[in-house]
């Protein structure tokens, strides 16, 4: 029944492309490579003075959120005295918890998890299916369709912000989380990165192989892309997540202080509700830990996969 | 969309279709005009969600706004829609309110970009440099990036505190006075460009480092051996390599600046947040578009600042263009 898609799909595919896909297995060094050229121009080892300001940059970026620790577990008085505190005081967890009060962070908190979960899910599989298509498949119009998607990543979302808003209304979404959830569950970056990754580590001949067995597309895409997919569907996930919690704009115009996100709730805290200094940062920090502890655990990962896109991109 | 005569079995290029009985060959048929409709159409259907999705909520609302731009439209009554033809376009106009605001835009987008990204290029060059712990320096660099808007400007409003905030602490032992870094206008502006700053400078070094990694040692090897210096190499042979990065992150920090909101609205704490300061000294075109929009409740008014908004972009994508040009031009 393939017989005749064999030949009509060898004739299809371009010799550049079957060079690059010789001998692409799906290996973990395979993998390596991506993230560093083979020839990569690391030219010189670090001296001393390269040490001095790459600490003190680590310094700058990671004081701010020290020090929110340190705010957030002393009392009022003593974070409003000159010279400032520099090390924790005693009282982080009762402030953590009245932060989490004061600002109804627990609800903010599930709400973000739902909103960035959501569309970090819907993003990941859409695009792998269209970074799929665009890497393997041949149809009529891919190049155009491709440069389509490249051409939306340059139209500011936040532009059609005002009709958004009266579509929300009008379907009665406003103040809900679909209205979040809607307007970003697909992401061109993500088709972008798909199809970069998908175009190098997953071999023609294996796509051809599930064809010659009979496999519809959809058959292929769920037994053979996914399974070597995961990694860069795994960082996709992460950075989409990312994004979608710390997403502010919008979140805060077509939600209330009823039902906010986490960066919409913490709005809250500056906007004179709370006077307590060192409850705004506990809010503030609160507020941060969920992607700090995920920072911490997949901080590599995260790191290689923006790397990973950015060559490519 | 399922064949059903396919035994998607792996490695068993066996398992074909039963030949021989008649009801067999007409499965056949049937299963390659299906494999042919699968083949031909599912591509399409791969691509459809995101087109589908961005066709709903991106490219449908961008062509709406310009016509909700052209009506009288108030918060409360959404679907009374009143022509008012270029009403709102020459109210904008003589509104001292928009060019400041369009002026504040440009002022903290420079102040915040270049500095960035100047510091982003130092940044991935240092993590070039073959490092011990290199991955604990990259993981610090991005963990700003981790924070969201609301937290990291709640931090730095307490940081650039007047009476007792640790920056002013720190230039006091430098000898300077108390600085009111929210009702200065260029102080509040530094601040919050610094709010920007940091967030972002460390996900923009990654990108160069990135970049940076593809470039072919031999170039450097080439350079040092026509006697070039370190710096002379950084110069003609890192920037030149990861050109097209460098155009990237600036068309990304270009279009963030352009859309700067809640930066200057959580540093304006409270009321001033949305009208950018007591004195609108920090109020930029995305502050005045919620101002409009959902305190003044003039949605028309909104999208036509919407529109600005698009406008000072693509005016800026053209200069950046043209500078491109004619730098290419002179090299």
């Amino acid at each position: 029944m393939t017989t005749d898609s064999i030949p009509a799909r060898a004739a299809h595919t371009p010799p550049e492309t079957v060079r690059k896909s010789r001998g692409a297995t799906p290996s973990r060094g395979r993998r390596r490579r991506l993230f560093a050229h083979p020839r990569a121009g690391r030219q010189h080892h670090a001296g001393p003075l390269a040490y001095i300001l790459l600490g003190i940059a680590a310094l700058f970026s990671l004081f701010p959120l020290y020090w929110t620790m340190v705010a957030a577990s002393t009392d009022n008085t003593r974070v409003t005295q000159t010279p400032p505190p520099f090390l924790p005081g005693p009282h982080l967890l009762e402030n953590l918890g009245k932060a989490w009060n004061d600002a109804a962070l627990g609800k903010a908190m599930l709400n973000s998890l739902i909103v960035a979960g959501v569309i970090a899910l819907s993003t990941v599989l859409f695009a792998t299916l269209a970074g799929f298509a665009f890497a393997k498949l041949r149809f009529k119009g891919r190049n155009v369709l491709l440069m389509l998607v490249i051409g939306t990543m340059l139209v500011p979302p936040q532009l059609g912000v005002v009709p958004l808003f009266m579509m929300m209304t009008e379907l009665g979404l406003g103040q809900k989380l679909p209205a979040v959830i809607f307007p970003t569950l697909v992401s061109a970056v993500g088709v972008f990165f798909m199809r970069q990754y998908l175009s190098e580590a997953l071999p023609d001949e294996l796509v051809e192989a599930g064809r010659v067995d009979g496999a519809h597309s959809l058959r292929i895409f769920w037994s053979i892309v996914l399974p070597i997919a995961r990694p860069p569907m795994a960082v996709l996930f992460m950075i989409t997540f990312v994004h979608a919690w710390n997403d502010f704009f919008w979140p805060f115009i077509v939600l209330d202080m009823s039902n906010p996100t986490v960066p919409v709730a913490l709005t809250q805290l500056s906007a004179g509700y709370v006077r307590d200094q060192s409850l705004i940062m506990a809010g503030a920090l609160l507020g941060t830990l969920p992607l700090l502890a995920m920072f911490i655990v997949f901080g590599r990962q995260i790191v290689g996969g923006i790397m990973q896109g950015a060559v490519k991109g | 969309m399922a064949i059903s005569t396919s035994t998607p079995s792996d490695g068993a290029p066996g398992t074909a279709p039963p030949a021989g009985t008649g009801t067999g060959g007409d499965r056949r048929r049937r299963s390659t005009l299906l494999h042919r409709l699968d083949v031909r159409g599912a591509p399409y259907a791969f691509v459809a969600p995101f087109f589908v999705v961005f066709a709903a909520f991106s490219f449908y609302p961008l062509i709406y706004t310009s016509w909700i731009s052209l009506h009288r439209v108030e918060l409360s009554t959404l679907n009374l829609m009143e022509w008012v033809g270029f009403d709102n376009y020459t109210a904008l106009w003589d509104d001292d309110r928009f060019w400041n605001a369009l002026l504040n835009t440009i002022t903290i987008g420079v102040l915040s970009t270049v500095p960035q990204l100047l510091m982003a290029l130092g940044l991935a060059h240092l993590l070039n440099y073959q490092l011990r712990g290199s991955t604990f320096f990259r993981v610090a660099a991005l963990t700003p990036y981790a924070t969201s808007v609301g937290a990291a400007a709640l931090v730095f409003t307490m940081l650039f505190e007047r009476d007792f905030g640790m920056i002013n602490w720190m230039l006091s032992l430098f000898g300077v006075d108390n600085i009111d870094w929210e009702n200065n206008k260029w102080a509040a502006q530094t601040a919050i460009s610094s709010i920007v700053i940091w967030r972002w400078t460390g996900y923009n070094a990654l990108l160069y480092l990135a970049a940076m990694q593809a470039i072919p040692r031999d170039r450097y090897e080439a350079a040092a051996i026509d006697g070039a210096s370190r710096w002379q190499q950084f110069l003609m042979v890192t920037v030149p390599g990861i050109r097209s990065t460098i155009v990237f992150t600036i068309v990304l920090s270009t279009i963030g600046a352009t859309q700067l909101f809640g930066e200057p609205l959580i540093f304006g704490q409270g009321p001033n947040g949305i009208t950018g300061g007591a004195d609108n000294q920090y109020q930029t075109l995305g502050l005045l578009l919620y101002e409009e929009g959902w305190k003044n409740y003039q949605m028309g008014r909104a999208a036509t600042v919407a529109w600005a908004m698009f406008l000072l972009l693509i005016v800026v994508f053209v200069v950046q263009r043209v500078v491109q040009r004619v730098a290419a031009r002179k090299a």
